[in-house]
């Protein structure tokens, strides 16, 4: 299964680079304040008597010690508030670094969010050449890339852990999202603004491709859906087209025209079925078609009621639309 | 001032024109076991039968019957998060079902904030300030006897829905459109919406009544440079709590608005937006944060100076930081916003203040830490918390300092990180504290020590305990292990770092299993406490343990921080208040010169009618339109009823202030 | 004594029914059974049984996937929004066919003369009743405490009068929502 990188520790763009150095940063100044305050609490600790609750206490003028611990105090906190200062400016000059993302050439791609998968638009100039997919981002490698984030329904968040932070998708209102992909890999994403019920099965797949395959794979999406091969991949596209199906899904080329859930045109090429939840394999197919609820409990997908055999046509005729 | 004082109330001193002018009303001021003491006790003591336990309004019923409920409800989402440990222990789980899980997060968050948190801090705040500043009772007994009514019926509808599948399960938030009126389906965020209006009145009222008490009612002589460090911090979070808790109330109102009554509060293409319900729940939300910790830094400022021997160091500098704090912690709330697309100048600002608000807290943190290394250490458990908060919270302040940054916080908001962070500064900030409290303060409550060796053992335990579930919650954040998700695939790689937290849970529970078997053994079989058993300084050690219903059978009046340390003034009380009547002196605000004599109302069992009544109305306007309106009529009754004058009494009191 | 501790069990029996009673309403209105009935049980197609009713049309997620589908299949396209055009209106108490949740699912699964295709073998059985329980609903035939509440949608659409064409109302560029291009 496709399992690519999601650590906040490992950026593969500038942006996510900065942040990670913002990072090391914080993690070390704050681990030396932990210590510090924690040796401070020790040697007190350590350094004073013992005493029981029978003790007068001490109410007496120690001017000496007391002009000590002001000053120790107010060593400690001068030293806290130039910390705090400097991080502060460490944080303002990430937060530059982060905005200042070239954007020249920058491809420009529409994300919708909806409970629970993700909705990606490639547009283009000729409305022919336009195009959908769903829950997996071909982006080139070492080109900006500029998502726009619109919500269907409720408010979801698209965090990609290794490439630029998260931004919130909330209906009524536009966002975007920019980042750059510097190395060729997958890299995984996931909603992060809780949805409902499968907000746990919510992932997005951002995969970098080098400049001249994203082009080649730009072409095979812009294309219909290829022709079934054989006869079980016919039968399976007839059921398509007469059943459950292609009410809600469309595969262009076909009369399924359902506009409500992902774009199956090219679904055969897709890494991953439900955003990210089971691998797309034959019997994974048979599985999630079979009983969505089962895989994805409260997902808007209905079970499908044929014979087993059709069940594995329909699977096979998807599995072939690469 | 002190003779001022005492001249003053018995120049005010008038008999009561009921009684036959041969007889002079009996007067407070005698030592315990005098007739002056017995009519007091008499007086203040609560009625018996059942009429007598609803319409109980002595302040240390009233508080103890907040934290008793406030830690079952501590308990109940305790297991609740036990149960989601549990379930993410090992990846791919079906433990509980992804609704369940939606509703046991929310109803944990939701419990934690409005049902345990708040309310155990107030009750607290309810028993013991009242005896540490040196009166008989709040100001508005039947205020908060009411607001506890509120709050357990509230709690109680709100856990009945959840036994009925009703629990509210759009998290602790409720982030509008999925508690709106098309996503949130079913009647799950109506019963959220009451609970918050519900419990938030609760807050405000009791909050209203310990600011009054603690501006009003402080002993002769307390002035507010010599007031104990938890009254301030009393009356700095009930402050908050007056500009906070409205907030809430409000919006969450507005969302029932939409829900119930059709509105578009929050609806995009009718004008509204979605992004106002997070504008408003934070403006709440984060000083909520703050109503929690900061009356557990008053507990800390209570505890420290007993255990180090010696009056706290740097004194005014906490108080100063505490009220800081109070402000700091309203221009906070965008913090919880990185993500959504709010003008970027705006969090700049947000980033600034966030850094700034951990200087306050920094500042107290090393008044500790010399008042500690100043003092001669009695070490004991309610000690050894105060040690765990020093590390649990440090650590959670400093995560939190990397969450005010906006590029850190696009990274780890909304991932397990924010939830370890969280919890460690709850857990540390108010939690250990807590315990804290409860170990130092339990032998005034009860009249007797819990057990020191199960209290070790306790802490060790949860110690241990809480940094192993939380800690690696950090490491999964990282990871990109997002928040709120009810199970995750085994490719991820965060089935470990979860299984760990899982057995840290399993750890907690164990320690509140000892804590428990603490209070009982302790209630029966601790020793002894005596009215010092710590050997403390201030006012509410010098009373018995239980404290008598009176709570001092002569006022004391006040000359230093420590009164019970310093050697006495020549003047240690004052006398001539009615022995017969509930009567209170009300004193100045800054120098707590005695001002005027104040009688309470019997105690009646209206506050608990008008409760009741309230949550016919919560119930009723869950369930109709119609019940919004109506349901308005059976309160309105009550309260009326409640304040409806009396005329009797009313002629009394006017011919007694009257008359010379 | 007796008659006091006949009081109180009754008083204890009260307690128990009153309980059992919101027991039941809050599960059967609240469950959110993602899984479709058992096979057996979607036999029942012609013969609604009172489990399929409670099923359907007293449960909150039931009453509201059926409103989505009413969109997304669109419904309105014939029925408006509840009040009819080229189809009869939903949301009066005049049923042509009967206003039973049998009816109701026997004319969208078989379809009706005169214009009502028949969805049966492009709808799973579960979305049949859902739509079904949720068409009822529109005439106030389903608890209201369970039925839908309003969209976060246009009730209508902006007054015509408050357009501006340097900034007209903006929709989601979505296949999934149809609102786009």
């Amino acid at each position: 299964m496709m399992s690519g990188i999601h650590d906040v520790r490992v950026p593969v763009g500038p942006q996510a680079a900065a942040i990670t150095d913002l990072w090391t940063l914080m993690l070390v100044v704050c681990t030396v304040v932990f210590v510090a305050i924690m040796v401070a609490l020790a040697i007190a600790v350590w350094r004073a008597p013992r005493a029981t609750e029978k003790a007068a206490a001490d109410l007496a003028e120690h001017p000496r010690i007391d002009r000590r611990l002001r000053r120790g105090v107010g060593w400690a906190v001068a030293a806290s508030s130039l910390l705090l200062a400097g991080l502060l400016v460490a944080s303002f000059m990430t937060d530059r670094a982060v905005a200042r993302l070239p954007l020249h050439d920058a491809v420009r791609i529409d994300l919708v969010a909806h409970r629970f998968w993700w909705e990606a638009r490639y547009d283009a100039a000729d409305p022919a050449l336009a195009f959908a997919t769903a829950n997996e981002l071909h982006v080139p490698v070492g080109r900006a890339v500029i998502v726009t984030l619109y919500a269907d329904d409720v408010i979801h968040s698209l965090w990609l852990p290794s490439l630029a932070g998260k931004k919130d998708l909330i209906p009524g209102r536009e966002s975007t999202i920019a980042f750059r992909a510097d190395i060729a890999g997958v890299y995984r994403g996931q909603c992060a603004e809780f949805c409902g019920y499968q907000h746990a099965h919510m992932a997005l797949f951002v995969v970098a491709d080098p400049p001249d395959e994203y082009a080649r794979w730009l072409a095979r999406q812009r294309a219909p859906a290829r022709e079934p091969a054989t006869a079980q991949e016919r039968r399976g596209r007839e059921l398509v087209e007469t059943t459950t199906c292609g009410m809600c899904h469309t595969i262009a080329g076909t009369t399924a025209r359902g506009r409500r859930a992902p774009d199956l045109t090219h679904v055969g090429s897709r890494q991953t079925l439900a955003a990210g939840t089971i691998p797309n394999s034959a019997t994974e197919r048979v599985t999630w078609i079979t009983d969505p609820q089962k895989v994805k409990p409260g997902v808007d997908m209905p079970p499908i009621d044929l014979p087993p055999r059709d069940l594995v046509a329909i699977a096979a005729y998807l599995g072939s639309l690469e | 001032m002190l003779r001022l004082g005492l001249g003053m109330i018995a120049g005010q001193y008038r008999a009561r024109p009921r009684r036959e002018a041969a007889t002079r009303m009996l007067r407070d001021g005698d030592g315990a076991g005098s007739e002056s003491a017995r009519a007091l006790e008499r007086t203040w003591s609560d009625a018996r039968g059942i009429v007598g336990f609803l319409s109980a309004n002595d302040h240390k019923t009233t508080g103890l019957r907040f934290v008793v409920t406030a830690l079952l409800f501590f308990g109940a989402a305790g297991v609740m998060g036990g149960l989601m440990r549990h379930q993410l222990a090992l990846p791919e789980q079906h433990v509980v079902g992804p609704d369940l899980y939606d509703q046991l997060f929310s109803m944990h968050g939701t419990t934690m904030m409005f049902l345990f948190a708040v309310p155990v801090m107030q009750g607290f705040a309810l028993y013991v300030v009242p005896l540490m500043i040196g009166t008989r009772n709040t100001a508005f007994p039947r205020m908060s006897a009411c607001a506890f009514w509120l709050y357990l019926f509230g709690g109680a509808l709100f856990y009945g829905a959840f036994f009925t599948n009703t629990g509210a399960d759009a998290g602790w938030f409720e982030y509008v459109p999925l508690a709106g009126p098309q996503y949130g389906i079913g009647k799950r965020a109506d019963f959220w919406n009451m609970l918050v209006t519900y419990s938030e009145a609760t807050g405000l009222m009791v909050a209203v009544d310990l600011a009054t008490t603690i501006l009003k009612m402080r002993a002769p002589g307390m002035s507010l440079r010599r007031m104990p460090l938890f009254a301030w911090a009393s009356l700095v979070t009930s402050i908050m709590i007056i500009f906070a808790m409205p907030m809430v109330m409000l919006a969450a109102n507005l969302v029932q608005f939409d829900r119930m009554l059709g509105t578009h509060f929050f609806n995009p293409s009718e004008g509204g937006d979605a992004l106002l319900w997070q504008h408003l729940f934070w403006f709440f939300g984060h000083p909520e944060v703050y109503f929690i910790f900061i009356p557990g830094l008053g507990f800390l400022s209570s505890i420290i100076p007993t255990f180090a021997r010696r009056p706290m160091f740097g004194h005014d500098a906490i108080v100063l930081s505490l009220i800081t704090t109070g402000f700091l912690a309203f221009g906070l709330w965008v913090h919880h916003m990185f993500a959504t697309n709010v003008p970027e100048l705006g969090k700049s600002f947000f980033t600034a203040m966030s850094f700034m608000i951990a200087i306050p807290t920094a500042i107290q943190i090393f008044c500790w830490i010399a008042t500690i290394g100043a003092g001669r250490l009695v070490m004991r458990a309610p000690l050894l918390f105060v040690f765990g908060f020093f590390f649990v919270l440090v650590i959670g302040g400093l995560t939190g300092v990397m969450l005010g940054s906006v590029p850190l916080d696009l990274q780890v908001h909304d991932t397990y990180f924010v939830v370890a962070h969280l919890h460690y500064v709850l857990l540390g900030g108010a939690v250990f504290p807590l315990f804290a409290a409860i170990y130092y303060w339990f032998p005034k409550l009860s009249g007797r020590v819990l057990n020191e060796r199960l209290g070790r053992w306790q802490f060790w335990l949860f110690f241990i305990g809480v940094n192993l579930t939380f800690f690696p919650l950090h490491l999964l954040g990282l990871e990109g292990m997002p928040r709120r998700v009810y199970t995750y695939g085994a490719e991820t790689g965060w089935g470990t770092w979860s299984f760990v937290s899982a057995v840290g849970q399993v750890i907690n529970d164990l320690s509140m299993l000892l804590f428990v078997i603490n209070i009982g053994y302790s209630l029966v079989k601790g020793a002894r406490a005596g009215n010092d058993p710590w050997g403390a300084g201030t006012l509410e050690w010098s009373v018995a343990s239980p404290p008598p219903a009176c709570n001092f059978y002569a006022l004391p009046v006040v000359s230093s921080r420590y009164p019970l340390w310093s050697p006495p003034g020549d003047v240690t009380h004052v006398r001539g208040l009615s022995a017969e009547i509930r009567e209170a002196l009300v004193t100045t605000v800054l120098d707590a010169r005695p001002d005027t004599r104040y009688a309470y109302p019997n105690p009646e069992i209206w506050s608990f009618v008008a409760a009741l009544a309230v949550t016919v109305w919560l119930v009723w306007s869950v369930w109709s339109v119609p019940g919004f309106a109506y349901g308005l009529i059976p309160p309105a009754i009550a309260f009326i009823a409640w304040y409806w004058p009396n005329k009797k009494e009313a002629a009394e009191e006017v011919s007694w202030e009257t008359e010379p | 004594m007796s008659s006091r501790c006949r009081e109180r069990s009754r008083v204890a029996a009260l307690a128990a029914l009153t309980l059992i009673a919101a027991l039941v309403a809050g599960c059967e209105r609240e469950s959110r059974q993602f899984d479709p009935p058992a096979p057996g049980a979607v036999l029942a197609r012609d013969r609604p049984t009172a489990m399929l009713v409670s099923r359907y049309e007293r449960n909150a997620h039931a009453l509201a996937a059926g409103k989505r589908l009413y969109t997304w299949f669109n419904c309105a396209g014939c029925h408006a929004a509840g009040g009819g055009g080229a189809g009869p209106a939903l949301m009066d108490d005049v049923w042509i066919y009967g206003g039973d949740a049998d009816a109701i699912v026997a004319s969208i699964a078989k379809g009706r003369p005169n214009g009502m295709p028949a969805f049966g073998a492009r709808l799973s059985n579960d979305q049949v009743w859902q739509l079904a329980a949720y068409v009822r609903s529109t005439s106030g035939l389903a608890p209201q405490d369970a039925a839908p509440n309003r969209d976060d949608a246009f009730l209508t659409r902006t007054p015509e009068s408050f357009m501006d064409s340097q900034d007209p109302g903006r929709a989601i560029p979505s296949a999934a929502t149809g609102a786009g291009r």
